[in-house]
């Protein structure tokens, strides 16, 4: 599905680049040894700006779903309905993405689902983001 | 631009354990004025938001018998919540009615800030102390009586209005786009906004409760027969049809993301409204019975990731009610008029619950809403018929606690003692909330 590119800022770019590189890391404070997802400059929890990045097993399960009919974002709305899956990650379930679940038909979800991360390609900048797919 | 500033965190009671409101009883509401509703703007000076705005500021202000003059504070809200008029041409009419705030040729149109209300409102003349509540009138409203019950002010409007220009709600800027940045750098390439959260936190409540999506009908019609006994909001005025739909109807609507569908979401429109709030010494001698403030109260809620989970939003509104209950002093039995927000439907059930208002517990808000929950009935709960009743304001949950304990409420008037009462709004995370009262005792 198009997608919008991510434009990576200062404190997204690790993130953003190891997309590119076909990696997922997230931002780990050194301090509290917690995850941390979105990046910020510290950390959420004990303020911390000793910030670092952990790549992660690209592995997760489907924590939940919705299956979206009319949305407002204009790249998205060719391909409606569709599925936005919210992924919690092995490594730590707190932390939680989205995905549309590539090769899971719209509201065909299983809740507690395995999947593994893959990159694609978004078209206005070429920047890679994370998608997710049942095993 | 406006020079009135955002109101700072200190105004806002986020915490739990502060006790009661220092200032409980203290402060009153005495006035009320919504101007007429539209469905979108026309380009008519008459129909611009800050013309309906100086509408319902002067309907305010006559219905607490208080002449302009005698206004010394303003509280406003000060955008609307649909697409901003810039950059389009401003409108000559309106540019040669109405004075500019300086820098903001748009002020007025898209809402209006505390300064092009002192500037454009006829009497406003001593006006000494502004502030802005954003993005909700719970907000400025809280504001407002904080800075009464302090001494900033002695007699407070408080104002929002909101306007709806022609397009698609919400399509335009980042989300016409083909890039994401800032904060939606992490959500707009998946579509993930306040719609798919809302629908996926309730997705989540059914599964966990056993509850289904057509367990919400009998709130939604219920909320649109009080609607259809509310003069002042838009379907009452425009599309009573709008407001007769059948079970049949709310579960074949279409969904915008399901589980969420047509009839979960409010209507965005077009219009204006104005409270006035002063102290309790002064509320005695106005026209209206003075509605009293218990308390106010906010929730500011941190998420630990991306979305808000289940778990979260019971804890926000656990956190919510705790608060409600601290600060004025009330038990849930207590709470009499129950009003919280309800645009979108699909979260009304968190703070019912969070509440525990006529005692229902978590998992259980769809089944008491299959009971009797009409303004006759043992239950009204949100007699307001809410934004689902009336369109989208945010406001009409407000002016109900308020006509509720005036006994003004006309045909939505409860049949169970209406002495305190209870509303706000926004979401379970980021909301503030009024706490109402006959008595300032």
């Amino acid at each position: 599905m198009p997608k919008q590119s991510p434009v990576p800022d200062e404190v997204s770019k690790p993130f953003w680049d190891a997309c590119n590189q076909n990696k997922l890391v997230v931002q780990h404070c050194e301090t509290c040894d917690r995850m941390q997802f979105p990046p910020e400059s510290t950390c959420v929890k004990c303020e911390s700006s000793s910030m670092g990045w952990k790549e992660v097993s690209g592995m997760g399960k489907i924590h939940g779903y919705c299956v979206m009919h009319d949305s407002r974002i204009r790249l998205l709305q060719a391909d409606q309905p569709f599925n936005i899956a919210v992924i919690e990650l092995q490594d730590d379930p707190d932390i939680k993405m989205f995905s549309h679940l590539p090769g899971t038909d719209a509201d065909e979800v299983v809740i507690g689902s395995i999947v593994r991360v893959e990159f694609q390609d978004t078209e206005a900048t070429g920047q890679k983001v994370p998608e997710w797919r049942v095993v | 631009m406006s020079v009135t500033q955002n109101a700072p965190a200190s105004i806002y009671r986020t915490k739990e354990d502060l006790g009661v409101w220092e200032h409980r009883g203290k402060v009153a509401v005495v006035g009320i004025g919504h101007s007429p509703t539209f469905r979108r703007w026309d380009e008519r000076l008459e129909t611009s938001v800050g013309y309906l705005t100086i509408q319902a500021i002067q309907k305010a202000l006559e219905d607490a018998g208080v002449k302009p003059e005698e206004v010394d504070g303003v509280v406003s809200s000060p955008k609307g919540m649909g697409e901003g008029w810039a950059p389009r041409p401003i409108p000559e009419d309106f540019a040669n009615t109405y004075k500019p705030t300086d820098g903001d040729p748009n002020d007025g149109l898209d809402g209006a800030s505390a300064d092009w209300i002192v500037n454009n409102v006829p009497g406003l003349d001593n006006v000494s102390f502004t502030m802005h509540g954003p993005a909700c009138i719970s907000n400025a409203l809280v504001v407002a009586a904080q800075a009464v019950g302090d001494g900033l002010a002695k007699t407070c409007l408080v104002v929002r209005g909101t306007g709806n220009i022609g397009g698609r709600y919400g399509q335009y800027g980042a989300a016409a786009a083909d890039q994401a940045s800032g904060a939606s750098q992490w959500t707009n390439p998946w579509g993930w906004q306040l719609i798919p959260q809302i629908a996926f936190g309730f997705d989540q409540y059914c599964r966990k409760y056993g509850s289904n999506h057509d367990k919400m009908a009998p709130f939604i019609l219920n909320q649109r027969r009080n609607g259809s006994m509310f003069p002042e909001g838009f379907y009452y005025q425009n599309r009573p049809e709008d407001l007769q739909i059948t079970t049949e109807d709310y579960v074949s609507a279409r969904w915008i993301c399901k589980p969420m569908n047509l009839y979960d979401c409010d209507l965005p429109i077009q219009t204006a409204w104005a409270y006035l709030i002063t102290t309790a010494d002064r509320a005695k001698d106005m026209k209206q019975k003075p509605v009293y403030i218990l308390n106010h109260c906010s929730q500011r809620g941190v998420v630990r990731s991306l979305v808000e989970t289940l778990e979260e939003t019971e804890a926000f509104t656990d956190s919510i009610a705790k608060k409600v209950y601290q600060g004025s002093g009330l038990t849930a039995s207590e709470l009499d008029i129950c009003n919280p927000y309800d645009g979108f439907t699909l979260f009304t059930q968190y703070y019912l619950e969070g509440l525990k208002w006529h005692g229902v517990k978590r998992g259980e808000a769809h089944d008491f809403w299959a009971g009797d929950i009409r303004v006759e009935g043992p239950h009204p709960f949100s007699s307001s018929g809410g934004n689902n009743g009336n369109g989208r304001t945010r406001t009409w949950n407000q002016t109900d606690t308020m006509q509720q304990l005036q006994g003004r409420a006309g045909l939505r008037q409860v049949t169970i003692r209406a002495e305190t009462g209870l509303a706000g709004a926004f979401t379970p995370g980021v909301s503030d909330w009024m706490v109402y009262g006959i008595s300032p005792d």
